[in-house]
Parts: structure tokens; C-alpha cells; sequence
């Protein structure tokens, strides 16, 4: 006879192997459970999950939308990383992708009939302010107003949506375009190179990988980067430390924001060419997701960020080959997450089982 | 248009109808919320509780079960957040946002054989009194069952937290956990609780949205209204009666842009729809600058983990 006898114990520093390693687990276990769920919805699991995670890379365009929708998910989480890394609570990057691809858009539309080199440049500039403006709205109502920058945020994506939705309809709609709810199509100056022909992958992705490379030269070799980790583990610590708590707020969201923009006007300058009302498939809310699964770090959330570009492109394939709703892909987002949380428990305590006679028992 | 008498009594009514799923999803979440823990999932659990609640009126031809298992289902959904915050001591801001995508994208699958199919009438309650009263007719009479308890639980809600010994030990949970763990409490129990109350209200929520309110499926029906009713909370500083009366100032925001864009009013419409938001903005700008006012009610240990050592 033996008994189990399990214990937890509180760990009092975590291993980083593990912090690298649970992300994995989170995966492996988010798969299992798709196939469950798959299973109980009456499919094959095994034909389910191929069509979902293997025949969308399985050929060379496959491969090129998974990088062209990692592109805005590895820059928006990039940018969150600094929001997280110092507990502000940015979930409105839906919002500021928005924002800027309407003022990325909108100098695009200025140019629409003029071709030129310093046009894009113009673009990209432009769509990173108007995310970084659309930021600071929660940032300066968090720091002078003492508003809660979660709810703030959030409400900020609908109401930038409705002013896309009003630009496309009214003013900005294209005069030639039979009332149809879009815009004129941008000049080919506007327009993101490809990188290859025939393949949607777009130069945006060197905007996303030197994102990533700043990034990780700010948070980890810059005072800022210092204050921004400081401040997120002990807010107490960083106000006796004589950190500027505010001006950090503002900087961490106008990033933030800059990363979003960037992100939207790369969907409209790449594979979209004009502004309509669907340019982001919720690329900002899922970019949390990515952000976490990266665990804030700039290489980690390019990894991320195929993974759940994954998602996308395996919802798609499942809907044509299966017809289930689009929306499966964030039932795997979701889960992804939940699976990362659980498994952080593994990070803090130590599950030991330990396995006894029953005579050491004591009887 | 004519603003005659029984014109406004009948928008009244329907703005009373618009504000159920806020009053329902936010009073369940206050109770949530007053006992420290923050999730951010209404969205989901609503959306949840629409899909579940419409399958089953299609599938068992029976409103009354469709309206249980809604709300079932809703505590079943909250008991994943529940289990991670509580039990595995995850964020719960993440924790929130991974319950609301997950509900959209899993009412979606679930949902998929539904859609189109029509709704069935909702049994409404002194249909007779409706007609025949002027001005109070549509105001009073003529609603679900559903919308009288929306109407009634802010008030419940408001005598649990100030007059009973459960409310005072929930209050007591979110303020100081440390101390009502001291009491002897079972912090972490009361917290499960309150949560899947949470859970089965936005299940409730939900179901009065796809069996009452617009009685089909829709993907993504629930369209936000979740993270109102989160704003909501806020808004009304964590106290009950406040919610109702917020609830009822963003329904009837709701239903006037649906007004003001039928006279024709020269405003866009996009503008009014993006009213209720930027009212909330607006009032958690007002209530947040004032400290004080704002920390009377916070539930102080909102949103934070709590960790007994065995």
C-alpha cells in the first residue's frame, strides 16, 4: 500500500529555465485542448488539428501570411510589453492601430494621385503619431485625472472605430466608389514594397524586427528600461527610488501607441492599399495574448507572435475546409492564455508529491 | 414627430427594456468586484449565456430551462476564471481578458447551427394594463419577468451588502482580506462565490439579450454591452442603486441615437453611438479626479491576489 502525499511549496526565486519553458506547456496543452473541443463538436481532432495548425504553412504562401500576420501582432505586443512591464494597463492597442491607420490613411489619401519616395516614409511617420496621440488620451487621464486606464482605453477602440466607420462612409469615401464604405485605393508610393512577388509579406516586417531590437536596447541597457522593470515590480520601491512616475506613464503609452499605429498603417499600406471598416482583425486585443506568451520579452513575442498569427491562419482554413465560425481562432487564443496563467503557477510554488508506506506513516 | 404624452411613455418603456442586461451584468459584477476580485470577462460570460440560453429554447422548446442553463452556464464559465484567480493565483486583469475572448470564439463555434433560426416570444406580463393606461402603461406593465428582477436587484443588492451578515463579510473580503482571514473567513471560498454569482447574472444578462430582448443568435451579439456594464460598476462607485440609475442614463442613450437618427437629426450617426462611451469617459474622468469620493467605495483590495501561507 503507499499513499500519495502531495505538498506545495512557496518557491523563493523563480527558475528561468521554467519561465521560458511554461509557454510551451501552455501550447502543447492548448492543442490537447482544441482537440477536445473539436472532438465534442463532432469533428475528427486529428483532421481538425491538421487543417487548424499544419496545412496553413504547409506551402510557400502559407508561410509568407504567417509572417504578414505576425507582422502587426510582434509590433503591437512590442509595444505593450513596455505598458505591462510597468503595470499600466494598455488593452486599448485596437484603438490606436485604428487611430493610426486613419491618420497614416488620411496623408495616404492626400497623396493619392501623386507618386514619390518621401510619400510612405510620410505614411508611417504619421501613423505612429496618431497612435501615440490616441495613447495618451488614457496615459494624461490616468496621470492628472486619476482615471482607470483599462476602461479608458477600451472605450477609446469603439469610439476610434466609429470614426473610421464615419470617414469611410462620408468624407473620405471614394468619390468614385459607388457608395461602398471605403476610400480611394492608395498610389503605389503609398504602398509597402513586397518582398517577394506574389506574396503578401510586406517590408513592414523590418519595421517589426527593429522594433524588437530597440526594444530590448531600451528595456535592458537604458535607465528608462530600468525604471520601467522597477516600477512594475514595486511601485513603492520606484517613487523611493525618486522615479517620475508620470512622465514614465506618458513615455510607456506613447510607445505603446507608436508600436499600434505603426501596426495599422502597415495593414493599410500592405495588403489592404485603402481604408475601410474591417482593417484589423482584432490584432490589438490579440497582441495581449502574444505579449504574455513572449512573457514581455522582445524575442520571446516574435515567437509569440507566429504562434498566434497561427491561430489566424488555421481559423481560416478550418472555416473553409470545415465550416466552423472564424471565431475559433480566439477560442485558441483564449485558451492559450488561460493555459499560460495556469502553468505560472508551476513558476511560484513547488508541487512535490511525495510517495510513502504506510508503516512510515506512523501506524 | 409628435412628443405626445403616451409617445414618451412608451420610450421610457423602452429604454427601461435597452438598460436590463447592463443592470443585471453590472450588479452581479459589483458583488464580484466588492469582494476584491476584478474580471474583466462580463463580455464573455454574457455572450455565453445568449448562446447557451438560445440553443436550448431551440432545442427544449422551453424558455424556463433555456433561462436556468443560461445562467448555469455563465457560473460554469466564470468557475474556469474563478479556479485561475483563486485557486492558482493568476493575474486577474489576464485572466479577464483570455475569459472574454475565449467566450466570444467558443459561442461562435457553439452557436454556428444556430444562426437564422428565428426566436420564440418571451411570455410578457400584464399585456392588458399596457394598452389600456396611457401614459404609465408601457412604463409599468408589459415586460418580462426578467426586466422586474433587473429592476428589483439593484435594490436586493444594496440590502445584502448594508444589512446582512453575508454582505458585511463580503465587504469585509474585498476591503481587508488579511483581517477576515484572521476572523476565521474563508477568504478565497467567499471569493469563489462571489464570482460565480458574477458568472450566473452575466449568464442572465446574455439570455436576456438573445431570448427577450432581440430573441435570435448573432455572433458577437452581446456587442460591448459587457464592458459597459464593467464601466458601469465604476461609474457607479460601487454602489448598487447608482448602477440602476446609470444603466438606465446609458440605455436611454442607446434608444434616443436610435431616435434622433430616425427624426433625422443633422448629427452623424456614428457620433451617437459613440455617446455611451464617451459618457463613460467622461464620468470616470469626473469621479476619479475626487480621490476621496472615489476610495469611500473601492473595495480596497480590488484586483489583487491573495495568498494564505498553510
Amino acid at each position: 500500500m503507499e499513499d500519495l502525499l502531495i505538498r506545495i511549496e512557496k518557491r523563493n526565486d523563480v527558475p528561468t529555465t521554467l519561465y521560458f519553458f511554461t509557454p510551451f506547456i501552455a501550447i502543447i496543452l492548448t492543442i490537447i485542448g482544441g482537440g477536445i473541443i473539436f472532438y465534442a463538436l463532432g469533428f475528427n481532432p486529428a483532421e481538425a488539428l491538421k487543417f487548424y495548425f499544419i496545412t496553413p504553412i504547409s506551402n510557400l504562401y502559407g508561410f509568407s501570411e504567417l509572417l504578414l500576420k505576425a507582422t502587426p501582432l510582434c509590433l503591437i505586443a512590442i509595444g505593450l510589453s513596455f505598458c505591462f512591464k510597468s503595470n499600466n494597463w494598455n488593452i486599448g492597442a485596437e484603438g490606436q492601430l485604428t487611430f493610426g491607420a486613419i491618420v497614416g490613411g488620411g496623408v495616404a489619401l492626400l497623396f493619392y494621385n501623386q507618386e514619390g519616395f518621401y510619400i510612405l516614409p510620410l505614411i508611417i511617420i504619421a501613423g505612429a503619431i496618431g497612435g501615440m496621440i490616441f495613447a495618451l488620451i488614457p496615459a494624461i487621464l490616468k496621470t492628472y485625472f486619476n482615471t482607470n486606464e483599462i476602461l479608458v482605453s477600451l472605450m477609446l477602440v469603439y469610439v476610434s472605430k466609429l470614426i473610421l466607420d464615419y470617414l469611410v462612409v462620408g468624407p473620405w469615401s471614394n468619390p468614385e466608389g459607388f457608395n461602398f464604405p471605403e476610400t480611394r485605393q492608395f498610389s503605389d508610393s503609398s504602398r509597402m514594397p513586397l518582398l517577394f512577388d506574389g506574396l503578401r509579406v510586406h517590408a513592414g516586417i523590418f519595421i517589426a524586427l527593429a522594433a524588437v531590437l530597440v526594444s530590448w536596447f531600451v528595456l535592458y541597457k537604458t535607465y528608462l528600461g530600468f525604471q520601467i522593470k522597477v516600477s512594475g515590480l514595486s511601485l513603492k520601491t520606484a517613487k523611493y527610488a525618486g522615479f517620475k512616475g508620470k512622465t514614465m506613464i506618458l513615455i510607456v503609452f506613447m510607445i505603446s501607441g507608436a508600436c499600434a499605429g505603426l501596426a495599422g498603417v502597415g495593414e493599410i499600406t500592405g495588403p489592404i492599399g485603402q481604408l475601410h471598416r474591417m482593417i484589423s482583425p482584432d490584432y490589438g486585443f490579440t497582441a495581449i495574448i502574444v505579449a504574455f506568451l513572449g512573457r514581455l520579452n522582445p524575442f520571446g513575442i516574435i515567437f509569440a507572435s507566429l504562434v498566434v498569427s497561427l491561430t489566424y491562419l488555421g481559423a481560416e482554413t478550418a472555416q473553409i475546409f470545415l465550416q466552423i465560425p472564424q471565431y475559433t481562432g480566439q477560442v485558441f487564443q483564449g485558451m492559450i492564455l488561460f493555459f499560460l496563467l495556469a502553468s505560472d503557477y508551476l513558476l511560484f510554488f513547488k508541487v512535490k508529491i511525495l510517495s510513502l508506506k504506510k508503516n512510515e506513516l506512523g501506524h | 414627430m409628435s412628443l405626445d404624452i403616451s409617445f414618451i411613455g412608451i420610450l421610457i418603456g423602452s429604454i427601461m427594456a435597452s438598460s436590463v442586461p447592463l443592470i443585471l451584468a453590472a450588479s452581479g459584477e459589483l458583488i464580484t468586484e466588492r469582494s476584491g476580485v476584478l474580471n474583466l470577462g462580463v463580455e464573455g460570460m454574457m455572450i455565453i449565456g445568449a448562446i447557451s440560453g438560445f440553443a436550448l429554447m431551440v432545442i427544449t422548446d422551453n424558455l424556463f430551462i433555456a433561462i436556468i442553463v443560461s445562467m448555469l452556464s455563465g457560473v460554469i464559465i466564470s468557475l474556469i476564471f474563478g479556479f485561475l484567480t483563486q485557486s492558482l493565483l493568476t493575474n486577474h486583469v489576464a485572466t479577464g481578458l483570455a475569459l472574454t475572448i475565449f467566450g466570444i470564439g467558443l459561442s461562435a463555434m457553439l452557436g454556428r447551427d444556430f444562426v437564422g433560426i428565428p426566436g420564440k416570444d418571451f411570455p410578457i406580463l400584464f399585456s392588458s394594463l399596457r394598452e389600456s393606461i396611457p401614459f404609465f402603461g408601457p412604463i409599468l406593465f408589459g415586460h418580462s419577468i426578467v426586466l422586474y428582477f433587473a429592476f428589483a436587484l439593484p435594490f436586493l443588492t444594496n440590502y445584502f451588502l448594508k444589512n446582512t451578515k453575508l454582505g458585511l463579510i463580503v465587504r469585509a473580503v474585498g476591503d481587508s482580506p488579511v483581517s477576515a482571514s484572521n476572523q476565521g473567513i474563508n477568504v478565497i471560498m467567499v471569493r469563489y462565490c462571489c464570482i460565480l454569482y458574477g458568472g450566473g447574472m452575466c449568464g442572465l444578462a446574455g439570455a436576456y439579450l438573445s431570448l427577450i430582448y432581440t430573441p435570435q443568435w448573432i455572433e458577437n451579439m452581446t456587442a460591448g454591452r459587457g464592458w459597459i456594464a464593467l464601466a458601469l460598476v465604476v461609474f457607479a462607485t460601487w454602489s448598487p442603486i447608482k448602477v440602476l440609475i446609470g444603466a438606465i442614463i446609458f440605455g436611454g442613450i442607446s434608444i434616443l441615437q436610435l431616435h434622433m437618427q430616425a427624426v433625422g437629426f443633422r448629427i452623424p450617426v456614428q457620433f451617437l453611438i459613440a455617446l455611451p462611451y464617451l459618457m463613460t469617459i467622461i464620468v470616470l474622468v469626473v469621479i476619479s479626479r475626487d480621490s476621496r469620493k472615489i476610495k469611500l467605495n473601492t473595495p480596497t483590495s480590488l484586483g489583487r491576489i491573495f495568498y494564505k501561507e498553510k
